[in-house]
């Protein structure tokens, strides 16, 4: 049989969404379906003095309007609960209509049902709020100082957490008299997902059996449903299904539980009709939880040799207005773990002060935390190389943790079971062909004119979120293992239940590559559900480069047990022992007679017949996994950049990107070097263009797309891949996860390599992203004072 | 009030009676039911939402219907020839030039546009051609590829 796990088989995905027949949430119909329209907060802080929804009633076809008193007159809970705790965090309450004080623009404030989108819209502008408007809260540093607008009066001075990772003692010691001290201020950019589709909502409440069915924009379904019925409507979740349909990107916005869809089901649940909400651009821009928003200072002793003796960063993290789903885990449990990169730090310590702000919610996007560990470590060694006048790749060289300490544990909590970091930084810089760009950069620096810069980015992460006693240990309260439930139907076909729930990573694709490759039936007799609590027992759904670590290792386990099983009735079926039988091809034989066989459907039709089997088997050919990891996984590779900046307009353009990852075993080489592509775009694009700004008073200025600069074709290159392979070593298929790394590596690739193009001018560092404006203003207050000194 | 328009969709006739402000992209997706062109932006950035009015990639979230009067409109749904898919739907699945699908229908309708008056363009051409296209799942990277082997499958069949 032909090998198909490692193989670039085209996705069965495919024909449905290239037809246009793809059935996402905003294209789903039900008869009596009504549609909701969200009256937001203009304010980034408000109180709320008066509501007044009678013109907004009056309208035609208009059916209802509600306001926080009409969730409370129903009883329901009405809260957006956080989903992930920390030892001592603040948790406000989070209604899912504001009370009496706005939070953020975009925060909701009443909603109203009508008969058609158009009539929702027009109604929902006839609702008058009065508001008194406050001073708002809106950087995380600003946010504590002293007079500072308070977002909770449950969290003094806006500090929802203060969170230390490391020892302090031995980190301040190493930096006591060190031969180096490299020290930054840096700033990571808030970004907003931008997921293609905007998030949507269709609620179907049915009274006569008290159930309600949320088809949701969702990564998770099942958390979805969990954190509704915990806080938010009131109903047990057997009275709840969430389904998710085709979901058009998520980049982690479609993880977390927002008031929307809370509020659309109290709609429908009210009404007892269907009601659909969906999100216009700047609603997403200004609801989707935001990504990043870090203020840091961040520092690395040195030894004469250039050996890394301790690291020490300090961090503002933005948190929002509210705390969001992950909210709390990213900038500390994915964060301060991932900052002893890929080197042999002795030691690290990390001191974050999580800030609510008048401003979105911030939460989990691509990366999420990892991205800035590597932004704060990858920034700090590219500048360590430069204050020391030794080259970059050779610096990452003398501090990387050798191939033999492994598993190496980092003074930051994480245990790396793997790693060969070499390999992937030497193929990168052959790639690149690094010697004659560094030639090509020396002339060009002495004739002036365009200048070339090469930036690197040797970066980790830990992925296959997330093994339950390491974030226990951390104080998580909660771990992220997955269930899979295979079942082989009496003719032989295998239908896959996942707890995985894709939006575009063609888990229908590489999980029946699985099974087909453990069982040995052809892939098109394997059939993948997920997406559905009504179908799939319980899952934890798609993030954090997850899915084929945790959710395909739990399929790779239930498979294995249905081999088990099917090595039993085989042996029935063949009179012999079921040690005695193995599998092979599809077909299981006894040793050492492979001709005389029964194949899967044999199997599979006498596991429910099963009218003669002794007593000690079962009927039935199922088997159920819950797969909790033993570690995270830890991916790496090496990346490097080369852009070329006119220092007379400050344009930065990249000219080339060159990416070698170690992503462990692959499944679909295809669909991997997909994830990676669609990485660097979004890592590119917040090193260069993306940025979500507020105004002092808290609005947000990039509400649309004619404001927040998403990379565009022509904008981007043809990326140059490459791989190592260093298997996981403590899942069943030794993958590690690749959703993510090209938006971990890429953002800091693309910064050292503008500040190496600018190092001429002594310019040691300029903050994301690198707009032709800044990049240019930094030559000229450089070359300025050069000109005065 | 409502005024009659009358319009190609898919090469069948469409009649039907609109309101002045309905978008024509709602037109096709509430109207006609043809869902697979999608809203991502409602201010003519994203492209998701593109058709082919007349032969010419226009973004449906920015036009009325009643703009649609008398043209033909095509859909993604109306370019494979029964079950047998477009070259440029063929090519965006072998290349895969889609992750989560959803810009996939406008891109494919830019690409046919593209095609259809540079039938051999370069890389470079084919990423200018996209301006008008956010994909935010594949970095462009096999769109490109996809649109490239589909210029050569279609023009080495039409020579």
């Amino acid at each position: 049989m032909a090998k198909v796990l490692g193989t670039s088989i085209k996705r069965r995905e495919d024909p449905a969404l290239v037809t246009g027949r793809g059935k996402y949430t905003d294209d789903i119909k039900l008869e009596r379906m009504a549609h909701a329209a969200i009256v937001r907060s203009p304010y980034a802080h408000a109180k709320i003095r008066g509501i007044d929804t009678t013109a907004a009633l009056a309208a035609p076809g208009v059916l209802a309007a509600y306001t926080a008193a009409d969730v409370a007159k129903a009883g329901l809970p009405g809260m957006i609960p956080v989903g992930w705790l920390l030892p001592d965090l603040k948790t406000p309450a989070h209604p899912m209509l504001a009370i009496d004080t706005v939070r953020h623009v975009g925060d909701a404030v009443a909603v109203v049902v009508a008969e058609n989108r158009y009539l929702a819209r027009d109604a929902a502008d006839l609702v008058a709020v009065d508001y008194d408007p406050l001073g708002a809260a809106v950087d995380p540093k600003g946010a504590t100082a002293a007079g500072a607008p308070q977002v909770h009066p449950e969290a003094p001075g806006n500090i929802a957490f203060d969170w230390e990772l490391g020892d302090r003692a031995k980190t301040d010691a190493a930096f006591a008299k060190p031969a180096h001290h490299v020290v930054v201020d840096l700033r990571n950019n808030r970004l907003i997902p931008h997921a293609i589709e905007p998030r949507s909502a269709l609620a179907s409440f049915d009274s006569s059996k008290g159930e309600l069915t949320l088809t949701l924009t969702t990564q998770n379904p099942h958390v979805h449903r969990l954190l509704m019925c915990l806080a938010s409507i009131g109903l047990p979740e057997t009275k709840v299904r969430v389904i998710a349909p085709e979901v058009g990107g998520g980049f982690g916005s479609k993880i977390h539980h927002y008031a929307d869809e809370a509020i659309t089901s109290f709609c429908s649940m009210q009404l007892d009709r269907p009601v659909k909400w969906t999100a216009t651009r700047t609603e997403t821009n200004a609801t989707d939880a935001h990504g990043r928003d870090h203020v840091s200072k961040a520092e690395l002793a040195l030894d004469a040799a250039g050996r890394i003796l301790g690291l020490r960063v300090h961090t503002y993290a933005n948190l929002g207005a509210y705390l969001s789903t992950f909210g709390p885990s990213v900038p500390t449990y994915l964060y301060g773990t991932l900052l002893s990169g890929q080197y042999a730090i002795p030691a690290i310590h990390c001191q974050v002060l999580g800030v609510f702000t008048h401003t979105t919610p911030v939460d989990a996007v691509r990366g999420a935390g990892r991205p800035e560990a590597t932004y704060v470590v990858e920034r700090l060694l590219h500048l360590a190389a430069d204050q020391l006048g030794i080259d970059q790749a050779e610096l990452r060289r003398r501090n990387f943790i050798p191939p033999d300490a492994f598993p190496f544990q980092t003074e930051v909590a994480l245990q790396y079971d793997s790693g060969n970091y070499e390999p992937a930084l030497d193929r990168a810089l052959e790639m690149v062909g690094y010697q004659a760009l560094r030639a090509d950069q020396a002339k060009r620096r002495s004739s002036g004119g365009k200048q070339i810069g090469l930036g690197l980015s040797s970066y980790i992460e830990a992925c296959g979120l997330a093994p339950s006693k390491v974030v226990g240990s951390l104080g998580a309260q909660a771990g992220l293992w997955e269930s899979a439930d295979v079942r082989v139907q009496p003719t032989g076909g295998v239908t896959v239940y996942t707890g995985s729930s894709p939006h575009g990573q063609g888990h229908e694709t590489t999980f029946s590559q699985i099974v087909a490759d453990k069982l040995g039936v052809p892939m098109d007799q394997v059939q993948i559900i997920h997406g559905d609590t009504g179908q799939v027992q319980f899952g934890m759904g798609t993030y954090g480069s997850r899915s084929a670590a945790v959710g395909g290792s739990a399929i790779a386990r239930s498979a294995d047990k249905i081999i088990e099983k099917g090595k039993r009735i085989a042996a029935h079926l063949l009179e012999a022992a079921a040690e005695d039988i193995e599998l092979a091809d599809g077909k299981f034989s006894v040793k050492g007679s492979p001709d005389k066989g029964v194949g899967w459907g044999d199997v599979a039709l006498q596991a429910y017949l099963a009218h003669n089997f002794p007593e000690d088997l079962e009927p039935g050919l199922q088997a159920v996994t819950f797969y909790d990891p033993a570690n995270f996984t830890y991916p790496f590779g090496t990346h490097i950049a080369v852009v070329e900046i006119d220092p007379e307009i400050g344009q930065v353009k990249l000219l080339r990107y060159v990416a070698v990852d170690d992503v462990g075993n692959v499944i679909n080489p295809m669909i991997v070097d997909g994830q990676i592509h669609g990485g660097l775009a979004q890592g590119i694009g917040q090193a260069l263009w993306e940025n979500a700004v507020y105004d002092e008073t808290g609005q947000l200025v990039t509400a649309s797309l004619m404001d927040y600069a998403l990379p565009r074709a022509h904008n981007l290159v043809a990326f140059e891949l490459d791989r190592t392979v260093t298997p996981c070593p403590h899942n069943p298929l030794g993958v590690k996860g690749v959703g993510e790394a090209g938006a971990i590596a890429s953002p800091v690739a693309v910064v050292n390599a503008v500040m190496d193009a600018l190092s001429p001018w002594g310019i040691r560092h300029v903050d994301m992203p690198l707009s032709a404006e800044k990049v240019w203003r930094a030559i000229r207050e450089a070359e300025a004072k050069r000109a005065a000194a | 009030m409502k005024h009659k328009i009358e319009l190609e969709v898919n090469g069948q006739k469409v009649e039907r009676e609109v309101e002045p402000r309905l978008l024509l992209v709602h037109f096709l997706r509430e109207d006609l039911g043809l869902t697979g062109t999608n809203v991502g932006c409602e201010t003519s950035i994203c492209g998701a939402c593109t058709v082919l009015i007349d032969g010419k990639a226009v973004k449906s979230c920015s036009q009325l219907a009643l703009q649609a009067d008398g043209t033909k409109v095509t859909t993604i749904e109306g370019l494979a020839q029964g079950s047998q898919l477009h070259p440029i739907q063929e090519a965006f699945w072998e290349k895969h030039g889609l992750q989560c699908g959803y810009c996939t229908p406008g891109m494919i309708l830019s690409a046919a546009y593209l095609l259809s008056h540079s039938p051999r363009p370069s890389k470079d051409e084919i990423r200018h051609a996209l301006k008008g296209n956010l994909c935010r799942c594949t970095g462009y990277h096999n769109i490109v590829e996809a649109i490239e082997h589909a210029s050569h499958k279609m023009s080495s069949a039409t020579s």
